[in-house]
């Protein structure tokens, strides 16, 4: 019996051809092409010219500020994000659905806005400028965190943390937890039980996570902008970028577009490296699964 | 006894999953706790356990109230409805889990790991991991897991749901068989009564968080206690107008009665055998013929009354709307909560050989 008769048949082969051209096209259009002029835009001046871009002092210190804002938004979220998704799968307690909204506030709030929040709270006039004040003032220190360094990793890890415990929640829910309760229940303690047990079935989505979150801290545009206004100090690679686009001339352009191909580089690598995890990934559960 | 439970209540919210449960379980048996889903029956399990807590109430493991003891100290082996098997542990890690976490040393693991491993049959699996499995070689290492620390009492969920019904038969006798060479005293919760009955020394019955029976799986099924062990156990349906049967009287306070097909005999109205026994038995028009497998399955009217009985394969053929003889051994007539067995008073003092 057939299902199908050719009419139909071709009918649905068309469809499938025009779906694949829509999105290769739109793809082509919207991703490929600008990334491919912000390459041949970096080289118009030649690869002397791009490496020189690229080793200016603001550039460089750019890229170090980028890296330390981004390893400790790293550094913050994972350990955040695994507690989260801990308390969020694993307990009972009223205002768990309020904790898990105010999750995934980065997600729906201007990054602007963040910025600015922290500006009104740690800022001259925010409520928590006189304890930093006070604190300046009894340990001797000159701790600044609007427009200095700690504000920049401040913002950074405010947008980038949900990441973490987007991806382990549903593994955790999937899992359940009677594994470990099991364990528990044969006297295992807490910390050998995440170590043993749930680590184990986190580690892959965990691991895609800080991908994602690294991602998204190199890239953070506007709540660092918001709290980081000196060029050379407090700047990251992407306001480095706007400021050398902004300031007009045709070789600031084109260096603009050299740092621009080192975040494309950037996050050419960490999206081989999310790939090479995934094949890993399914290696992996291949290999539990035909008894290898 | 060796595991009590006294007066234990326990809520969750409004629902009361517990009511009021004692009992005791004497030591080396194999005891089933039975009841519908919901009756409260795995709530009881995991407070023995010690998952979870009663709100009133004391529960003894050897003469010890354990209520303040954690779970991990009251030795038990517990073997969960899905096993909870680690899933990126191989056999042998598993087994050997609660070993290690009591710190035991290396080569003394190996060799209890080993030998469990050998008594439940999965030698040369050491290295699978449990998604290699069959679903009775997973329980299996979840029975083993369960034993490795040298538990004093076994604890088993829901131990066959996950099991395809060809296999869990088997697998039942297998376990049940383990359990009394181990002699470990065990408590398993099923919905089941027919694994009840075939595995267990004893079987508690459960409703509604409440302890409705406990007894021998034989005292159960031939003289339950309560209109919901009655109901039940076997399959049985409800008659309040038992009394037009002939050799029954109903009683006042009596609200009706329930007959299992078992208690009820068809003949075939031209059979000369019966001569003696015919006068007691009430004539009734066949409405249904369901072939079970062993037996057929008889659907008949007895003057408005829709009985059910099981009849042999071996003898003669009945068909829809032939008229036959019916005869009713007994029933168990309920009022409140009380259950009675009634005799059939016409039957009373004869030999009642079965044809």
């Amino acid at each position: 019996m057939e299902i199908f008769d050719e009419k139909q048949l071709k009918a649905k082969k068309r469809t499938k051809y025009i779906l694949i051209t829509i999105s290769a096209l739109f793809l082509i259009f919207m991703l490929v092409l600008p990334l491919i002029s912000v390459i041949v835009n970096s080289l118009r001046e030649g690869i002397a010219f791009y490496f020189e871009a690229l080793s200016t002092q603001y550039v460089t210190s750019a890229l170090v500020v980028t890296l330390i804002a981004t390893l400790f938004a790293v550094g913050v979220n994972t350990f955040f994000g695994i507690v989260a998704s801990w308390v969020l799968t694993r307990f009972e307690f009223k205002g768990k659905n309020v904790l898990s909204t105010l999750i995934d506030i980065p997600f729906s709030i201007s990054p602007v806005i963040a910025g600015l929040a922290f500006i009104m709270t740690f800022g001259r006039l925010g409520w928590a400028s006189p304890i930093i004040e006070w604190i300046n003032e009894t340990l001797g220190t000159d701790i600044q965190i609007v427009f200095a360094i700690p504000g920049v990793v401040l913002a950074t890890i405010f947008v980038t943390f949900p990441f973490v415990s987007r991806e382990i929640v549903p593994v955790l829910n999937t899992v359940g937890h009677d594994e470990e309760e099991a364990a528990a229940l044969m006297g295992a303690g807490g910390f050998k039980i995440f170590r043993k047990i749930t680590f184990p079935h986190i580690k892959w989505a965990l691991l895609y996570g800080v991908i994602l979150c690294t991602a998204r801290a190199l890239g953070e545009f506007g709540a660092v902008h918001a709290l980081s206004k000196a060029r050379g100090k407090t700047f990251t690679l992407p306001l480095e970028i706007d400021a050398l686009y902004m300031s007009g001339s045709a070789d600031s352009i084109t260096a603009s577009f050299a740092v621009s191909s080192l975040l494309v580089f950037i996050a050419v690598i960490v999206l081989v490296f999310r790939n090479v995890f995934e094949y890993r990934t399914k290696n992996k559960s291949k290999k539990v699964k035909s008894g290898e | 006894m060796y595991v009590e439970i006294k007066n234990i209540n326990k809520h969750y919210g409004n629902f009361k999953a517990t009511d009021n449960a004692s009992f005791g379980i004497e030591k080396g048996k194999l005891v089933a706790l039975l009841g519908p889903s919901g009756s409260g029956k795995t709530t009881i399990l995991r407070m023995i356990a010690g998952l979870e807590n009663p709100d009133e109430g004391e529960i003894l493991i050897d003469g010890k109230v354990v209520n303040n003891i954690p779970a991990s100290k009251r030795g038990i082996g517990f073997v969960f409805q899905s096993y909870a098997l680690f899933r990126y542990m191989t056999v042998y890690d598993n087994v050997a889990f609660g070993l290690e976490i009591q710190k035991v040393p290396k080569d003394k693991i190996r060799e209890r790991v080993l030998e469990l491993i050998e008594l439940v049959g999965l030698k040369g699996m050491e290295k699978r991991y449990p998604n290699q499995l069959s679903g009775g070689q997973r329980q299996r290492v979840a029975f083993a897991r369960a034993l490795a620390p040298n538990p004093t009492l076994l604890l088993l969920d829901e131990p066959f749901a996950a099991i395809d019904a060809k296999v869990r038969a088997e697998l039942r006798t297998w376990l049940a068989d383990m359990i009394h060479k181990v002699g470990i005293t065990s408590i398993f919760v099923t919905h089941d009564q027919d694994e009840a009955v075939d595995v267990a020394d004893d079987i508690i019955v459960t409703n509604k968080g409440r302890i409705e029976q406990h007894g021998t799986p034989r005292e159960i099924y031939e003289s339950p206690k309560t209109p919901f062990v009655a109901e039940f156990i076997g399959t049985s349906a409800k008659y309040e107008n038992f009394g037009v049967l002939k050799g029954f009287s109903k009683e006042e306070k009596v609200h009706g009665a329930l007959i299992r097909p078992e208690f009820v005999e068809v003949f075939k109205a031209d059979n000369a055998n019966i001569e003696p026994y015919l006068k007691y038995a009430d004539d009734g028009v066949v409405e249904s013929v369901t072939f079970r497998g062993n037996s057929v399955e008889l659907g008949i009217d007895v003057k408005g009354l829709k009985l059910t009985a099981l009849r042999s394969l071996e003898r003669r053929k009945i068909e829809v709307g032939e008229k036959v003889k019916v005869l009713v051994y007994r029933l168990y007539t309920y009022d409140g909560d009380q259950v009675k067995i009634i005799e059939n008073a016409e039957l009373a003092g004869k030999e009642t050989v079965k044809l």
